[in-house]
C-alpha cells in the first residue's frame, strides 16, 4: 500500500470512527423500527413455517430441491466421490496449464466463504434446540447438499463471462441469461435481476453484518465488554484495506490460516473424541435414538430434524448459488470437473466440520439429561435443552471444547474472528458481482459498491440490529429461491454434460496426466 | 549425436556464471543448450476470489514479463555463439519441473546456479540446487 492509499483509508477509518459512536446508540432504535415495518413481511414470508407445522417452507423447498437432483443424477454425491478427489489432487490436470487456477484453489477459496460461524455456533443452536437427533438430520442434508452444489457450480463454469483481457465472471446471474437464453426459456432476465438484488442484500447482510457483529461478540467474551464500533471501525478499515486498496497480502494471509484453522479445529475434535472413545458408541447412539424420537427435545423428532436441516442448510449454501460464483474462475475445458470438485464442499463443511462440533458437544456432556428417563431436560422457557452452564451458541461450543482444553477458548476466538473476516472478503466479491451485472462494470460504480459493504461492517459490529440480520439471512434464502427455479429449468444440461464425460472417461478419451 | 545441457536460469549472478559455464561445455562438447526459466508455483497455494478471477491474466503477464526478463537478453547474448539454443518457461515447484524439463528434452546434464541464501529459509525450506541435485534423474553441476 503506498501512502496515498495509507492516508486515505486512515482518514475514512477516522470519519467514520467519529460518526459511528452517535449513529449506534441514536439512529439504532430508529434503523430497527423502520426495517421491522417495511423488511417483516419478507423476513416473517421466507421464514413461515407450512400451516399447522413449525415447519419452515424454505427449508423443505432446499431439502427437496437437493433430493431431486440427488436422484435425478442417480446418487452422483456417492458416484463421482473418489473421481472428485482425483480431480482436486490434480490427476487430471494438465500440466501445461500449470500457474492457471487450479480445482484445489476454487475449492478452497470457495470453502473459506462458507466455513464460518455456520459451523460452530450455528451447530451448538442445532443440537441445543435440536439434540443429538438434529446431527443425524443435519449429515443427511449435508449429503443431499452435495448435490445441489453440483449442479450449481458446473453450470456456474459453463455459462460464465469469458472476457478478453483473460477475466472470468460467473455465477448463477450468467447462468440464468445465458442458460435460459440457450435453450429457449423465458424471464432468464427478471430472475438474473431478481437473484442480483438478493445477492447485494445477503452480501451485506449475512455476509457482512452478521460476521461482523458476531466476531464482535467473540472477542468481548475474550477480553470484556467494550463498544462495538471499536471492531467495527478496524474490522472495516482492514476490509477497506483488501477490497479497495487491493491489499491481497492481508487476504492471502487469511486464505492461508484459514485453511489451517479449520484443520486444527477439526484435530482438536478429534483428540477430544479420542479421549473419550468409550463414550463414541453410546453418542451415537444418542445420535440416531434422537434421529427418530427426539429424546424430549421440543417438538419431538421433527423439532430435532428441521432444525438439522436448517442449520446445513444454512452452514453449507447448497442451492443459494453463492459458491456458483467462486467456483466459476477454474481453468478447466469441463465444466462438469468442477461440478465434482464441489460437491466436496458441503461434506467439508457440514459432514465433517458440523459433525465434529456436534460429537464433542454431546461427548463431553454439555446436555443434561435425566437418568431414569435418559430424556434431555428443557430450559424453563421449554425452548431448548438445559445446558451444564445454560451456554448456547458459540458460548456452548466453546464450553465443550474447553472442558477438555481450557486453552480452546482462546484458539476458538481466533478462529471464529478469522472465519468471519475471511466470509466478508468472501461474501464482498459475490455482492460486488451481483452489482456489476445490475448497474455495469466500471471503477466507480465498483467503488460505490466497495464502499457500502465497509460501511455495513461498522453498523453490523455496532448495533444490535436483530431485524436486519433477520432481513439479510432472509435475503440469502431468497437468493436459494431463485436459485433454485433456475436449477430445475438447466438441469438437463447438467445431465448431457455429465453423461458425455462419465463415457469418455470410461473410454478413457480423457485420461490421468500422472 | 549431440548431447543437451539444460541451464536453469533466473537472471542471478550465480545463474549467470551457471550459464557461462554451460555455454563452455557447450561448446567443448559440441552440445545442444536448453536455457529453462521456472516460475515458482503451487496449485495447492490458496487465492482470494479476486485473484482467482484474474489469474488468467495475470498468468499470460507474467509469462510476459518472465520472457522479456528471462529468456530474450540470454537469446540475444548466445546469438553469435554459433550453439543451438533453446529455451523453456514454465511454471511450477522449480526443482522438479527442471527435472521434468530435463527428461522431456532428453538433457543429459543440469547446470544450476547455487542462490545465495545460507540462512534459516534454505535449512526449513532447502534450497533448489540441493533438491535438485537429490531429486534429478540426471547429472547435476551447481555452480557458486
Amino acid at each position: 500500500m503506498n501512502l496515498f492509499q495509507k492516508t486515505t483509508a486512515l482518514s475514512v477509518s477516522a470519519m467514520l470512527a467519529a460518526s459511528a459512536p452517535a449513529m449506534a446508540q441514536s439512529i439504532d432504535e430508529k434503523v430497527n423500527e423502520i426495517f421491522a415495518n417495511s423488511t417483516g413481511w419478507f423476513v416473517s414470508f421466507i421464514f413461515s413455517p407450512f400451516p399447522g407445522t413449525t415447519f419452515p417452507w424454505i427449508v423443505a423447498w432446499l431439502v427437496v430441491a437437493a433430493t431431486i437432483f440427488t436422484i435425478y443424477f442417480g446418487l452422483i454425491q456417492f458416484r463421482a466421490f473418489p473421481h472428485s478427489i482425483s480431480l482436486v489432487k490434480g490427476d487430471y490436470s494438465d500440466p501445461n496449464d500449470a500457474g492457471e487456477v487450479s480445482h484445489f484453489q476454487a475449492l478452497a477459496t470457495a470453502l473459506s466463504g462458507t466455513v464460518g460461524l455456520g459451523n460452530i455456533a450455528g451447530v451448538a443452536v442445532a443440537v441445543g434446540i435440536g439434540g443429538p437427533g438434529a446431527t443425524f438430520w443435519m449429515i443427511l442434508a449435508g449429503l443431499m447438499g452435495m448435490a445441489s452444489k453440483f449442479t450449481e457450480c458446473t453450470l456456474g463454469v459453463k455459462y460464465r463471462n469469458e472476457y478478453e483481457d483473460g477475466t472470468v465472471s460467473g455465477g448463477p446471474m450468467y447462468y440464468m441469461t445465458k442458460g435460459f437464453e440457450e435453450r429457449g426459456l423465458p424471464a432468464g432476465k427478471i430472475l438474473a435481476v431478481l437473484f442480483s438484488i438478493f445477492c447485494i442484500l445477503g452480501a451485506l447482510g449475512g455476509g457482512n453484518m452478521f460476521q461482523a457483529n458476531q466476531a464482535h461478540a467473540q472477542i468481548t467474551n475474550v477480553v470484556g465488554d467494550y463498544p462495538g464500533w471499536i471492531t467495527g471501525v478496524v474490522f472495516a478499515g482492514i476490509v477497506f484495506a483488501v477490497i479497495v486498496g487491493g491489499l491481497q497480502s492481508i487476504a492471502k494471509v487469511t486464505e492461508k490460516i484459514v485453511p489451517i484453522m479449520g484443520v486444527l479445529y477439526v484435530l482438536t475434535a478429534l483428540v477430544i473424541l479420542l479421549l473419550n472413545f468409550d463414550k463414541i458408541g453410546w453418542a451415537f447412539g444418542q445420535i440416531f435414538e434422537g434421529a427418530f424420537t427426539g429424546l424430549g427435545v421440543a417438538g419431538g423428532f421433527v423439532g430435532a430434524l428441521i432444525q438439522g436441516f436448517k442449520r446445513a442448510a444454512f452452514s453449507n449454501e447448497a442451492g443459494v448459488g453463492s459458491a456458483a460464483i467462486a467456483h466459476s474462475a477454474v481453468r478447466t475445458k469441463e465444466p462438469i470437473t468442477e461440478g465434482f470438485v464441489s460437491l466436496l464442499e458441503p461434506f467439508i463443511d457440514t459432514v465433517v466440520i458440523c459433525t465434529m462440533t456436534a460429537l464433542v458437544i454431546i461427548i463431553t456432556g454439555q446436555l443434561v439429561s435425566d437418568p431414569a428417563t435418559g430424556n434431555y431436560l428443557l430450559n424453563e422457557a421449554g425452548t431448548a435443552i438445559q445446558t451444564i452452564d445454560g451456554n448456547s451458541g458459540v458460548a456452548l461450543t466453546s464450553a465443550a471444547f474447553s472442558a477438555s482444553f481450557g486453552w480452546f477458548k482462546y484458539i476458538l476466538a481466533i478462529a471464529v474472528i478469522l472465519f468471519a473476516f475471511s466470509t466478508m472478503i468472501s461474501w464482498s466479491y459475490y455482492g460486488l458481482k451481483a452489482w456489476t451485472f445490475l448497474f455495469g462494470e466500471g471503477k466507480t460504480k465498483e467503488l460505490v459498491f466497495k464502499l457500502i459493504f465497509c460501511l455495513f461492517v461498522i453498523i453490523g459490529a455496532a448495533a444490535s440490529l436483530g431485524p436486519v440480520i433477520d432481513f439479510s439471512d432472509a435475503a440469502i434464502f431468497a437468493m436459494a429461491v431463485v436459485n433454485i427455479v433456475a436449477l430445475y429449468f438447466l438441469m438437463p444440461v447438467v445431465k448431457r454434460e455429465l453423461n458425455s464425460y462419465m463415457s469418455r472417461l470410461k473410454s478413457g478419451e480423457i485420461k490421468k496426466f500422472v | 549425436m549431440s548431447e543437451k545441457i539444460l541451464v536453469g536460469f533466473d537472471a542471478s549472478d550465480s545463474a549467470k556464471r551457471a550459464l557461462d559455464f554451460a555455454v563452455a561445455e557447450a561448446k567443448a562438447h559440441d552440445s545442444e543448450l536448453v536455457v529453462a526459466h521456472v516460475l515458482e508455483w503451487s496449485p495447492y497455494s490458496f487465492l482470494t476470489p479476486q485473484e482467482l478471477e484474474e489469474r488468467h491474466k495475470r498468468r499470460g503477464e507474467e509469462l510476459e514479463r518472465a520472457e522479456a526478463a528471462m529468456i530474450t537478453p540470454v537469446l540475444t547474448k548466445l546469438k553469435d555463439s554459433g550453439l543451438k539454443v533453446s529455451t523453456a518457461l514454465k511454471y511450477g515447484h522449480i526443482a522438479d519441473t527442471l527435472n521434468k524439463i530435463a527428461e522431456e528434452q532428453g538433457a543429459s546434464q543440469i547446470f544450476i546456479g547455487r542462490t545465495g541464501h545460507s540462512g534459516l529459509s534454505t535449512r526449513l525450506f532447502g534450497s533448489v540446487a540441493g533438491s535438485l541435485a537429490q531429486t534429478a534423474s540426471v547429472a547435476v553441476t551447481i555452480v557458486p
